[in-house]
């Protein structure tokens, strides 16, 4: 299927070895049987230089910054400051006060959703998704939606996971106050015409954010270029560590947004007849920051701005284009999500096995996959299954681990059909 | 020993044959393949163990104050865990089943893989069975 509709890509070489090095955590085995990580979609594995960058921080850096007058205390801030740079620069914004630091895009998009929400959203209201969002871009925007008696309406895809333009450009109503959409779904791998989202919902002075969490660690993002007013991503599923992510927003748009939270940081004056705030980008970095993973977060970019990104994304999409045909020749399979144009993702199911059973399966192999819906509800609903199985690639994965999935798949297959 | 720690004993007994995972999942798969199914009608959603990533089924009776469990599942793995349980619970009584520790499900290396169990239900699924001991037992008290 895959195979008729995409572009001809040709690998170049690509040094597959000598990366996956890099990440110590893959030279394990599981039961006594190679780890082969295929769930890099719910997050990457992480480089030594990101590893060293923590133990590094709280081994000659560690403490608060940004308060203290002390030496360790400057260097921290300076430390913790230039990722701010750094993330500037990797996603082309075009200021440090357009960075704000949070603890993912779970949190980036509540942050929008409470704060330009609470402020710009009244009844009858519309804000405009689509049916592939990731349970983090339905709910911030039902909770606020709820408060406000505004509503929540998703652009309609086909079966194999492509957006309805067609109905993006009907749906986007006089009513419509918001585009929220996401740029690479994470069950289907469906990239989406951003770019043109962001155009058609600013001729009509409706702002866009961008939900990134898929993209950043594969393709290369302008914020700039595309034009959209949020962007927001985590750092885990770009190499960096867990618990800090990245909302972008335009100046003029952050400005006019109330805080997000209260607290320590965020404040200019505080007295009992009234406060007022910190500027940009501390008006929205309540209390201490994850100063240590911001540093990791840091790292990560260093590491990312190392590799042939192109070469590394010809690389994962031949994986997921091996991995599609092969898995495609079993009979019963059926491949969930054939968009043209698509990230390293392969979502399937099988008549008549249970996909829970496959993936524990592949597990006894020491074959790491994601079962279930994958926090897409809404898209298992509009296919009509209850599931998938995904495997999702990096460029650190080989062919030999992709051969490794389809003859598990096929043993397991015949084990459980039997 | 009493009649439960028994036949607990004795599945670790047919587990201790196995050397890895692969192959304990496999007889579970093979023990799931084998579990009679549940007649349809007893497929109700009152019957439906909540808080699976797969749906399960559990219908229980008494029968000369003894409980008999007979339940079903999408998943064949927790078809298999379930008639591991039926084969330790099922034809028991009450308070033997409200008592039962389960020692077979760490002894057998399934407590191991509790994340996965976790999400199919597992402990949910002794719960519940343990809720319908009690409720016959109040019963017939
Ligand atoms: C498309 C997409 N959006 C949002 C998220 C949520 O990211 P996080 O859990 O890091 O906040 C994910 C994570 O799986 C995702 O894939």
């Amino acid at each position: 299927m895959i195979k008729s509709t995409a572009p001809e890509i040709k690998p170049r070489l690509f040094k597959v070895e000598e990366l996956r090095a890099d990440f110590p955590v893959l030279f394990q085995t599981a039961y006594n049987k190679p780890l082969v990580y295929l769930d890099n979609a719910a997050t990457s594995q992480k480089p030594q230089i990101v590893i060293d960058a923590l133990s590094d921080y709280y081994s000659t850096c560690n403490a608060n910054i940004h308060r203290g007058v002390h030496f360790l205390s400057q260097k921290a801030s300076q430390a913790f400051d230039d990722v701010r740079t750094k993330v500037k620069d990797y996603i082309g914004a075009g200021s440090e006060r357009e960075i704000i630091f949070v603890r993912g895009t779970t949190e980036a998009i509540n942050l929008v959703a409470s704060s330009w929400g609470r402020k710009n959203l009244s009844a009858g209201d519309v804000v405009l998704v689509t049916t592939m969002e990731h349970h983090s871009n339905i709910v911030p925007w039902q909770l606020i939606c709820a408060e406000k008696g505004a509503e929540v309406i998703p652009v309609p895809m086909d079966d194999r996971g492509v957006l309805d333009m067609q109905a993006f450009e009907t749906l986007l109503t006089d009513k419509v106050k918001f585009v929220s959409v996401v740029h690479t779904s994470n069950s289907l791998g469906t990239i989406n015409p951003v770019d043109v989202i962001v155009q058609k919902a600013h001729e009509k002075n409706i702002p866009v954010l961008v939900d990134a969490a898929q993209a950043v660690a594969h393709e290369v993002i302008d914020v700039q270029a595309l034009n959209c007013d949020f962007l927001a991503f985590s750092g885990h599923k770009m190499f960096g560590p867990t618990g800090v992510g990245v909302l972008y927003g335009k100046e003029k748009l952050l400005e006019a947004m109330p805080p997000y939270q209260g607290g320590g940081e965020m404040i200019a004056q505080v007295s009992f007849a009234g406060t007022t705030f910190n500027e940009l980008p501390y008006k929205f970095e309540a209390g201490t920051p994850n100063i240590a993973d911001v540093i990791g977060l840091g790292a990560a970019i260093d590491y990312m701005n190392g590799v042939d990104r192109a070469a590394a994304a010809d690389w994962e999409l031949s994986l997921m284009r091996s991995t599609a045909e092969q898995l495609s020749t079993i009979p019963g399979i059926r491949l969930i999500g054939t968009a043209p144009h698509k990230a390293a993702v392969v979502s399937f199911v099988v008549d008549g096995v249970n996909a829970l059973d496959l993936g524990m399966y592949l597990d006894t192999l020491g074959i790491a996959v994601r079962t279930g819906h994958h926090c897409t509800q809404p898209v298992m609903d509009r296919l009509g299954i209850p599931g998938t199985i995904r495997a999702s690639f990096m460029f650190y994965n080989t062919q030999q681990e992709v051969d490794a999935l389809v003859v598990g798949v096929r043993k397991g297959i015949n084990l459980l059909r039997a | 020993m009493s009649n439960i720690a028994a036949i607990e004993h004795e599945i670790v007994e047919d587990f201790d044959l196995f050397d890895d995972w692969t192959e304990k999942y496999q007889y579970i798969i093979e023990l799931g393949q084998q579990l009679k199914p549940l007649e349809a009608q007893y497929k109700t959603d009152d019957r439906k163990i909540t808080g699976c990533q797969s749906s399960v089924w559990l219908h229980a009776y008494t029968k000369d104050g003894l409980v008999f469990f007979e339940s079903d599942s999408d998943s064949t793995f927790v078809k298999g865990e379930i008639a591991l349980l039926i084969k330790v619970l099922s034809g028991q009584a009450p308070e033997e089943i409200i008592k039962a520790e389960l020692n077979f499900i760490d002894a057998i290396g399934l407590r191991q893989h509790m994340a996965v169990t976790r999400a199919n239900g597992l402990a949910s699924m002794i719960k519940q069975m343990k809720l319908y001991a009690v409720g016959f037992q109040s019963h017939t008290a």
